[in-house]
């Protein structure tokens, strides 16, 4: 889960990274209120997870309360690269004397973690990794001894950090290491972190990514979420527990294991490629839904009913192997959604099984004979078959 | 031959008792698996049946093998007790240990690795998050359905596990020598380079399918690894082109972040070390039998 801005300047806050305090406004006048307390000038900053927040006019400086009402007016609102700003951070605005780097994170291939740094701050990170990586330093640091004073002063000299705030930002290092770690971050990054003129090591903008596994001992983290800011059909299915993702195609797409729907959505799109919508456009996946190595008939219904809910389907392709679980199982399960969703299952329903029983799940499905439901007898037919059937009723319904 | 288990693996179970530990070992035990046991504090000295098979209850793992001679362990452990597990695994030197649970904090299974690392990487782990070994008609640590397919001159190393499956049932008519889901999280044990290099040094094995999915650079890895050391034919198979950025699709290893980790960049790495990659599953089975003629 990728936290906001002012989010995880919070958590830096708790764990003692030194961050200047903001408040988050979600009105203009709210805005106002926040920056009369703070005093001025303050920032005004787009909370969107995404970066480029500030070339798309997301982060402003403000001297009045006009400006603030200005700011806060165009920002409420911007969408940015698709992420509609809803709330805005107004936050003290530093003097910025110099801007430096700092992160911690996941190194896959290593299987260990990574602190990089670096005392040029103030471009993108991505932008210095490639024109000049001798730029960043990039230390390994050991999951079982972490990063303690020692650790942190290494990650400092080979960031080649000024003499005047090593102490200050090994300071910063050792209490960025107890975020990622007391809070389960994969990610914790600090761009920009600053010195203001008066020689203050100061975490202005912050990201940090928790890592969603670790929400069994993190009761504390629900309340980050921002349910209002995802999509709702994401919400619903997240509730009942479902791998649920929205995508802009067509065809609604339900699988068991992860592999095989995305898969699945690979072979929908390429089946897809073969019915224009016009445009440039061709029918495509509008959902990855993973109901599950186990693939229960309760869960085939929970499925089945996000995806029929979703106006953008007009196909659905059913595809699981019974691995685990059996094809019969999966089978009743649809027809029990069907009957469940009664008149609301409005949608073709293009079913693959193979693998445990397959033979009595087809004989249920047949036997059901339900009018929406047609069997498919592989991936790859099924796929077509659910293209098809989307192209067809997007066509004659001349959307 | 196999690789990593084979017929002589004595196979005990963390977790035996829990539901999925149960259910699993029960599948284990008929696919013809050589269980010898299982560990669970609380309930050592006790005995589990298993329709007909009465399985011992041990106290630790060191105990176990000490009483068993086992040298495979598979952890259906949940979630936040799986790192205290895997370390216990460790600590008692046995050679293999199949890490099912899925959902482990990442700085757990981080600790884990680190500390098989310290303590001079004694144990292969495979996994977490995985659906584990199979070498069918020998043993089966794990939860592959052992029948889906039998014995073959086939390796088949992937990241997920119902892909595994549908991959072993296309390829049903030849077999597997050993099929192994390496697992989807951003940190695992086993990685595809270290199956490529057993399946490249095991006679049984003739040709090697290799599954990837988007997230993280293991498979350009392979890539590097297979030109440079693999001799036997090897396909490939990547999911995830249509994925889209920034998303976590399920494994929570899968996820694209910038251009790097993308389908096509995997393909590609793929591709121009000579290994043919497949759209769909079922081309990638035709390449596989274009392979080996």
């Amino acid at each position: 889960m990728d936290l906001y801005e002012y989010q995880a300047r919070e958590l830096f806050a708790t764990h003692g990274v030194p961050t200047p305090v903001g408040k988050v406004a979600r009105t203009v006048d709210e805005a106002v209120a926040a920056a009369t307390e703070l005093g001025l000038p303050v920032m005004v900053k787009s909370q969107v997870k995404i970066g480029g927040r500030g070339k798309a006019g997301g982060v402003k400086f403000a001297k009045t309360i006009d400006d603030v009402r200005k700011h806060a007016g165009n920002i409420l609102g911007l969408d940015i690269k698709g992420h509609i700003t809803r709330q805005i951070l107004i936050s003290p605005a530093a003097d910025i004397g110099e801007e430096y780097y700092v992160s911690y994170l996941l190194d896959r291939s290593n299987r260990t973690f990574l602190a990089m740094a670096t005392h040029e701050g103030g471009m993108e990170i991505e932008q210095l990794a490639v024109e000049r990586p001798d730029a960043l330093a990039k230390i390994p640091v050991s999951a079982l001894t972490g990063v303690d004073a020692a650790k942190a002063a290494e990650i400092t000299d080979a960031g080649r950090f000024p003499s005047e705030v090593r102490d200050q930002v090994i300071d910063v290092l050792q209490h960025l290491w107890e975020v990622f770690v007391a809070e389960d971050a994969t990610l914790v990054e600090v761009n920009p972190l600053v010195k203001t003129p008066d020689g203050i090591v100061l975490a202005l903008d912050g990201k940090v990514t928790l890592d969603e596994n670790a929400a069994f001992r993190h009761p504390e983290h629900a309340a980050l979420e921002d349910s209002a800011a995802e999509n709702q059909l994401e919400v619903r299915a997240k509730e009942k527990g479902l791998n649920y993702v929205k995508l802009d195609g067509q065809v609604g797409v339900i699988g068991n294991g992860a592999g095989l729907v995305m898969s699945t959505l690979d072979v929908v799109a390429y089946a897809g490629e073969a019915y224009s919508l016009g445009g440039g456009n061709s029918v495509s996946p509008a959902n990855f839904l993973d109901i599950g190595g186990g693939a229960s008939a309760e869960v085939m219904a929970n499925g089945l009913d996000i995806i029929l809910t979703d106006p953008d389907v007009r196909s659905v392709f059913v595809n699981v192997f019974g691995g685990i679980t059996s094809c019969d199982a999966v089978a009743n399960g649809i027809v029990g959604a069907l009957q469940l969703l009664g008149d609301e299952a409005s949608k073709p329903l293009v079913v693959r099984l193979d693998g445990n029983n397959v033979e009595e799940g087809r004989r249920i499905l047949g036997e059901a004979a339900h009018p929406l439901v047609t069997l498919a007898e592989t991936m790859d037919q099924g796929a077509d078959k659910a293209a098809e059937l989307a192209a067809a009723a997007l066509n004659s319904t001349g959307v | 031959m196999a690789i990593f288990l084979n017929e002589s693996s004595r196979v005990i179970v963390q977790g035996m008792t829990g539901s999925e530990g149960t259910k699993h070992t029960r599948r284990m035990l008929a696919s013809g698996t050589m269980i010898v046991g299982g560990v669970n504090a609380r309930k050592a000295g006790s005995t589990v049946d298993f329709d007909g098979s009465a399985q011992p209850v041990f106290g630790s793992v060191a105990e176990a093998m000490e009483q068993t001679g086992a040298n495979t362990t598979v952890l259906f452990v949940p979630p936040a007790f799986t790192k205290d597990a895997i370390i216990e695994a460790i600590d008692a030197g046995i050679a293999l240990a199949v890490v099912i649970t899925e959902g482990v904090p990442v700085h757990d299974s981080a600790i884990a690795w680190a500390h098989a690392v310290a303590t001079g990487n004694k144990t292969r782990i495979i996994g977490p998050n995985c659906p584990g070994i199979i070498s069918p008609g020998k043993s089966n640590a794990g939860i592959i359905p052992a029948n889906i397919t039998g014995p073959g001159r086939v390796g088949l190393v992937s990241k997920s596990g119902t892909l595994t499956y549908q991959m072993m049932y296309e390829l049903r008519d030849l077999g597997f020598s050993s099929a192994i889901g390496i697992g989807g999280d951003p940190i695992i044990g086993t990685t595809h380079i270290d199956a490529l290099q057993a399946f490249e040094a095991d006679d049984d094995t003739d040709a090697i399918v290799m599954i990837g999915e988007i997230g993280g650079d293991a498979e350009e890895r392979a890539a590097a690894f297979i030109a440079d050391n693999v001799s036997k034919p090897v396909v490939g198979y990547v999911a995830g082109f249509t994925a889209p950025e920034g998303k976590t699709m399920g494994h929570a290893g899968a996820i694209v972040s910038g251009s790097a980790g993308t389908a096509q960049a995997k393909k590609e790495a793929l591709e121009a070390v000579g290994v043919k990659v497949g759209k769909t599953p079922s081309e990638t089975a035709r390449l596989l039998r274009a392979a080996i003629g």
